[in-house]
């Protein structure tokens, strides 16, 4: 279980997590939404201590994060990571990307954690392009690629951050297909998003962040469906709208 | 026999006298370029680590790109002597190439690092890895990929610049070729000689890095 | 250390001397840095052109000047022309060598600059009523002087390296009356340590002044 305890975060003059108190149970999918600057993607990279906290606390399964006694590294290993782009090693082809990890890092012998990769690429539909560089993958398999990798290390918890902002839109199909693969064997999942609709299929709970605090959170049928608060109200209006307003300029 | 001691032409004596110049040429470029190079990882490595030892660090580089070379050979020449290290203008020339070479190429190893976009620095040490194993697979490979092609640039320069090292007595192929045109006054051949060499090595080099740069980037 | 005595107080009776030298340093710098500009700014627009007569000259006096040892070139013109019974005198041979130097080098500097101006800004300025040269003085060249400024600066703060070579011809340059100046007394250390603070006192005095000219010609 993932406890976030009062977190504050500033980043100089700004403060960007404003006490912020989360629980992440297990075998949950928990979706942040939130508007540019909420701190939903800064919220995440502290869950795994990329970010240092200026107050409160993180415990994962019972460690704290940011404890000068706690052995990062160790700790990463329970947490697999999936970022907006420049996920993939462009010097490394997808299989390689995958085996160096658990060869490095977990000290498996050089064929096994190369029959690892391996696996891993088949499970999220990559097997064929193990020996190809990730510039001749298209966006969606470079994200597939991240969290296979990230798998490949067999984290407790998956961190998603907005993966699928940066992919043009018939790519994202594919990745989000993934996670709800991810999701269907149990994994724990954070997922940072815009996009509402997954939201609400396949989270179980979903939290709005507005301007470094939670501001509402619930079943996913509850918050999208019935928003309480008036910042999630306009929220959900302007980020469904968005689309329409799009679809309708093209049409005009 | 005929004793002639002024105005003596070229014999095929001489050219054994050019071609341990441009042995020893070669022999000072491979140790200062060796010496600069390691040097400057490490220097270029420390300057990216913190604000602290970038500060500390920015008065010797500032101060070793300031400086004529000459007087760079010069003072490694006077200082080393004097503190009783060495008598050699080999040691004396690697010394100064090598300072000079580790400030330069620092500034192009940090520029390679910074160059790496942090979030394959994230992703690596999200996966568990530690700073040595993130900088040993991710980015020193990457950071490699920009700075080779400067880095050549920088070799080729000391090249040039060992062409200096005569003024410390370190007869390498400048100086040969000085010291034969003092002698023969055959000025225009030993000159042309001499400028074909640099030009031999430095022109392909060059040229072919730009190639290099294009398929070794990601 | 054996014994040694640093005897500084040896610099400074020789101290005028050095000022002369680097007096003849700054001028020779300040000289080499307007020739080699003026000289590069054509051949740079040369070999944009990428064929042509022109081109073949610029191309070859770039990769000369850039593929050879400075000294190379200094030894060039004070004894190649030399040996052609033309005597040149050691100031003017350093000035000619630093210059050709410079000139090949700015002419690649401001050849990356002007590939970053769009094509149509020359057109655009001639449809005003501008000749060609017209259109590359108001138009081209300061927006290509904003953007290869540091590295234009530098290579003049190398130009200034490059003239220590005259010591290596009897010019009584900042190196050459230090070399002079500590040949009486052998204090060769002390008195080159000076030099070299001097050098790079003249080296950031440069470029303290080339960011003032920079902040007074793009004041907007």
């Amino acid at each position: 279980m993932i406890e976030i305890r009062s977190v504050r975060k500033t980043f100089g003059p700004l403060e960007v997590l404003k006490g912020i108190s989360l629980d992440v149970n297990k075998g949950e999918l928990l979706c942040l939404l939130g508007a540019s600057g909420s701190g939903k993607s800064t919220l995440l990279q502290c869950i795994n201590g990329l970010e240092p906290i200026q107050g409160g606390e993180i415990v994962v399964d019972g460690v704290s994060v940011h404890d000068s006694k706690t052995n990062i590294n160790t700790l990463r290993r329970k947490l697999g990571i999936v970022f907006q782009q420049y996920n993939a090693f462009p010097h490394l082809t997808a299989l390689e990307n995958v085996a160096l990890a658990p060869r490095v890092v977990a000290k498996r012998g050089r064929a096994e954690a190369r029959a690892l990769a391996q696996k891993h690429l088949d499970h999220v539909g990559l097997g064929s392009k193990a020996g190809s560089l990730p510039s001749r993958m298209s966006g969606g398999q470079q994200q597939r690629l991240a969290i296979a990798r990230a798998l490949a290390m067999e984290p407790s918890y998956m961190l998603f951050d907005e993966v699928t902002s940066a992919l043009d839109p018939e790519l994202v199909g594919e990745v989000l297909e993934t996670m709800r693969l991810l999701k269907g064997e149990g994994m724990t999942m954070v997922v940072v998003t815009h996009d509402i609709g997954f939201a609400r299929e396949s989270a179980d709970r979903v939290a709005f962040l507005h301007q470094g605090e939670v501001c509402e959170i619930g079943t996913a049928a509850d918050l999208i469906d019935n928003p309480q608060k008036s910042q999630t109200q306009k929220f959900l209006r302007r980020e469904r709208q968005v689309p329409l307003a799009a679809v309708e300029r093209t049409v005009a | 026999m005929q004793f002639q001691f002024a105005q003596q032409g070229l014999t095929w004596h001489d050219t054994y006298f050019l071609a341990e110049g441009l042995l020893n040429t070669i022999q000072l470029a491979a140790s200062a370029t060796a010496v600069g190079t390691i040097g400057g990882v490490v220097l270029g490595w420390v300057r990216t680590v913190s604000v602290t030892a970038r500060v500390a660090t920015t008065p010797i580089v500032d101060i070793l790109r300031s400086v004529p070379m000459i007087i760079q050979l010069i003072l490694a020449n006077s200082f080393l002597s004097i503190m009783g290290f060495s008598t050699s203008p080999f040691i004396f020339g690697t010394v100064a190439l090598g300072a000079w070479m580790s400030a330069v190429t620092a500034e192009v190893v940090r520029a390679g690092l910074l160059s790496v976009p942090s979030h394959y620095r994230k992703s690596a040490r999200s996966l568990g890895m530690n700073r040595l194993q993130e900088l040993v697979h991710i980015s020193f490979p990457l950071a490699f990929r920009t700075a080779l092609a400067p880095w050549i640039n920088l070799v080729l320069s000391l090249i040039k610049d060992s062409a200096l090292a005569g003024v410390i007595g370190y007869v390498e192929y400048m100086r040969a070729t000085q010291t034969l045109i003092t002698r023969t006054h055959e000025t225009w051949i030993l000159l042309l000689g001499a400028g074909l060499l640099y030009f031999i090595i430095c022109y392909p080099v060059s040229k072919y890095s730009r190639r290099l740069e294009r398929k070794i980037a990601v | 250390m054996n014994g040694y005595h640093f005897y500084w107080s040896m610099v400074w009776p020789s101290l005028p001397l050095m000022l002369a030298g680097a007096w003849v340093t700054i001028q020779l710098t300040f000289l080499a840095f307007i020739i080699g500009t003026l000289i590069a700014l054509p051949m740079a627009v040369a070999r944009q052109e990428g064929e042509g007569w022109a081109y073949r000259f610029a191309t070859a006096w770039v990769e000369l000047a850039r593929n050879t040892p400075a000294v190379f070139q200094l030894f060039v013109f004070y004894f190649g022309f030399g040996a052609l019974h033309i005597n040149i005198p050691s100031y003017t041979a350093v000035l000619i060598s630093v210059s050709f130097n410079n000139a090949g080098y700015m002419t690649e500097i401001f050849r990356g600059g002007l590939s970053a101006i769009p094509r149509q800004q020359l057109s655009a300025a001639r449809s005003l009523g501008m000749n060609s040269l017209q259109g590359f003085l108001h138009v081209i060249f300061p927006q290509m002087f904003k953007v290869i400024f540091l590295a234009y600066i530098t290579q003049g703060i190398w130009g200034m390296l490059n003239t220590s070579l005259g010591m290596l011809v009897g010019l009584q340059d900042l190196t050459g009356a230090t070399q002079y100046a500590q040949s009486v007394s052998f204090r060769t250390f002390e008195f080159f340590i000076v030099a070299a603070g001097m050098y790079y006192l003249i080296a950031k005095g440069l470029q303290f002044s080339a960011l003032v000219a920079f902040r007074l010609m793009y004041r907007s």
